[in-house]
């Protein structure tokens, strides 16, 4: 009896202890897991953190290393949009956003149709067509840059927005295209049939069932578009002009009132003006633009 | 899909989705298929026309004028010449390093001229390129680990991995600068006194780490998605039986993520070829850190026709590398884009 109770007694220690052992592993593992988290956090956000408190801080203390915000001001923002010393900040915003508006709408009417032929039909040249599309999108832009110079300047294009918007959809039209070709490959499209048959003309089919399911998708893929041509900056660097210049290119030749000071608290400034919107865009459709950046390679 | 239950029609592969209907039920496979396939050249013809107008015809362009002389002074009379077909003397002159001599022929180019700078920058760009990757395929590896894991506060990570993805390149270029200036906080953190800038290694290191922190986030995204495709049920069996941590990584996680991993490192690849924007913006290209990008637009100004056979050996050097990655080391990105690499077919 007593035995019997003793040699519960222990097994029930002993599925005590292996409990607590396992217990143990498993909060070292989360606790290491924690401190990774908190490394990729510091490593990617403190950078960033850094731009926006220096674009905070008065010119006076540029160097300043304290981590918190100290000197604040908003001066910075006035220096950036400041055109004395020959920057065109605020025309370079305005520029970007067109060029990237209008690269954008002319990739998505365009490769919309590219994307659905892929995604949906079947036809012979298929592997060919991807893998020039695919092909297009890792084309170095320095090989086009070149002919693209010299027809400019003969035509006399040099500088304008034509010459900035049409190299931009060399790379921007093959990402809309495999982007927007998963997102399709992944939708029900039996629901389009099943409208059908609950009664739906062709014409309501698309407009009530599949156009509300593609239009995250084409969202996304539109995000993902106007991000690369904002933050395009080689074929800009050399065909554009001080009128059309982008917001890359202004914030590369961000000139201060000393010729060899760099101002570096309007630059962050200028930084952070240029980031903050992307960021929030970013955060807030993080889902789908992981799911659209990820979607040309994995799926 | 199943809709349609004709003797003739057969189950489109699950790659291609579901057919859609032409013409009347019953109509032959092949009958179909021409449909389809005229449908899909309609559909594609705006696309192919585009990439065509923008890539295809400043391609040939380049190629042309590859094979021209450029129109300049002639250094033996000192006469302006025109251009004419120059054979492959423009990629002989980059490739051998060779300049015009003024008394005519060619001799070895001068140190400190674009000429004499081909293959230090077509080593610099291997070594950016080699360098970058490995870091960010080990780093990016390790991120995707932990953001695979269930764990409180999961959603932060993956959120804050976007965002110097988010950040334009100039704009990291510019940060990054500033944070290895002389009196700023990279020196501070480390306690050193280093001119990042100023000279070859620090510089090098500066654009490696600026670069590394900008696109491991990708690399990370991608090997994450990589990893979410594994079933759970394969790490749970591989459990029961006994495997330990390494085992299950080295036998499972591995192999699985790896056609995910290899497009990875070949998007990453193409991409740290053409670098240009951070070494451009941060070191200005001194101290050894011109690219081959770097090198051919600083000589687009001094004459188109040899810029033009530059970038074209820089395009078949990527192209050979793309090939290379496709061909021997399984990287097969078009299989994987069209769902077949899931094993569907």
């Amino acid at each position: 009896m007593t035995a019997a109770t003793s040699a519960a007694t222990e097994l029930r220690a002993e599925q005590d202890r292996g409990r607590k052992v396992a217990q143990n592993r498993e909060k070292w593992a989360s606790g290491r897991t924690y401190i990774s988290a908190v490394v990729i956090l510091f490593w990617c956000l403190a950078p960033a953190y850094w731009m926006v408190v220096t674009a905070f801080r008065d010119v006076g203390y540029t160097y300043d290393t304290s981590i918190l915000p100290t000197h604040v001001t908003l001066d910075n923002f006035k220096t950036a949009f400041d055109t004395s010393f020959g920057n065109h900040f605020g025309q370079a915003l305005l520029n970007s956003l067109f060029i990237g508006t209008v690269v954008t709408v002319v990739s998505l009417l365009i490769g919309v149709f590219a994307a659905y032929a892929l995604a949906r039909l079947n036809f012979k040249f298929k592997y060919l067509v991807l893998g020039f599309i695919l092909g297009a999108s890792m084309f170095p832009g320095v090989a086009l840059i070149t002919p693209l110079f010299q027809l400019f300047t003969n035509i006399g294009w040099m500088g304008t927005y034509q010459a900035l918007i049409i190299p931009n959809i060399s790379f921007v039209l093959p990402l809309t295209v495999y982007t927007m070709t998963s997102f399709f490959r992944e939708m029900p499209w039996e629901l389009e049939e099943s409208a059908r048959v609950d009664g739906c003309t062709q014409g309501q089919a698309f407009r009530k069932v599949i156009m509300p399911l593609a239009a995250p998708a084409i969202f996304t893929t539109a995000i993902l578009a106007f991000i690369s041509s904002w933050n395009e900056f080689l074929i800009a660097s050399q065909l554009s002009s001080d009128a059309t210049q982008p917001v890359t290119v202004a914030i590369a030749s961000f000139a201060g009132a000393q010729p060899n000071q760099i101002p570096y608290t309007a630059i962050m400034a200028a930084g952070t003006i240029v980031t903050i919107p992307l960021v929030i865009l970013v955060l807030v459709f993080q889902r789908k633009i992981v799911a659209g950046l990820t979607a040309g390679a994995v799926k | 899909m199943a809709t349609e239950v004709g003797p003739t029609s057969v189950k489109a592969p699950a790659s291609g989705g579901a057919p859609i209907h032409h013409g009347p039920k019953g109509v032959g496979e092949d009958n179909r298929i021409a449909t389809q396939g005229r449908w899909a050249a309609w559909l594609l013809a705006p696309t192919i026309l585009a990439l065509s107008v923008v890539i295809v015809y400043p391609i040939i362009t380049a190629v042309v004028m590859s094979f021209q002389k450029d129109a300049g002074l002639d250094p033996a009379t000192g006469l302006f010449v025109e251009g004419g077909p120059a054979g492959f003397s423009n990629y002989v002159n980059w490739i051998f390093q060779q300049c015009p001599a003024p008394s005519g022929g060619t001799v070895d180019c001068p140190p400190g001229t674009l000429g004499a700078q081909f293959w230090s920058a077509t080593g610099t760009t291997f070594f950016f390129t080699i360098v970058t990757v490995a870091f960010e395929t080990v780093l990016g590896f390790w991120m995707a680990v932990i953001m695979a894991r269930a764990f409180r506060g999961r959603s932060l990570v993956r959120a804050a991995v976007l965002v110097p993805w988010a950040i334009p390149t100039a704009v990291t270029a510019k940060l990054w600068l500033f944070i290895f200036a002389f009196e700023g906080i990279g020196n501070k953190l480390f306690n050193t006194t280093v001119l990042w800038t100023g000279s070859e290694w620090p510089a090098r290191w500066a654009v490696i780490i600026a670069d590394v922190w900008k696109t491991t986030p990708f690399m990370a995204l991608l090997i994450l998605a990589g990893l979410q495709m594994i079933p759970a049920e394969v790490y749970e069996a591989a459990k029961v039986d006994g495997a330990s941590a390494w085992q299950r990584f080295r036998m499972i996680t591995l192999p699985l993520v790896k056609p995910a991993l290899m497009v990875a490192i070949l998007f990453r690849t193409l991409d740290a070829l053409r670098m240009f924007d951070l070494p451009y913006i941060l070191t200005g290209g001194a101290n050894n850190t011109t690219t081959l990008s770097i090198l051919v637009i600083n000589q687009i100004r001094q004459g188109f026709n040899a810029a033009a056979a530059l970038s074209t050996i820089t395009f078949i050097i990527i192209f050979l590398v793309a090939f290379i990655f496709v061909r021997f080391l399984g990287a097969n990105v078009v299989e994987q884009q069209t769902g077949a690499g899931k094993g569907k077919k």
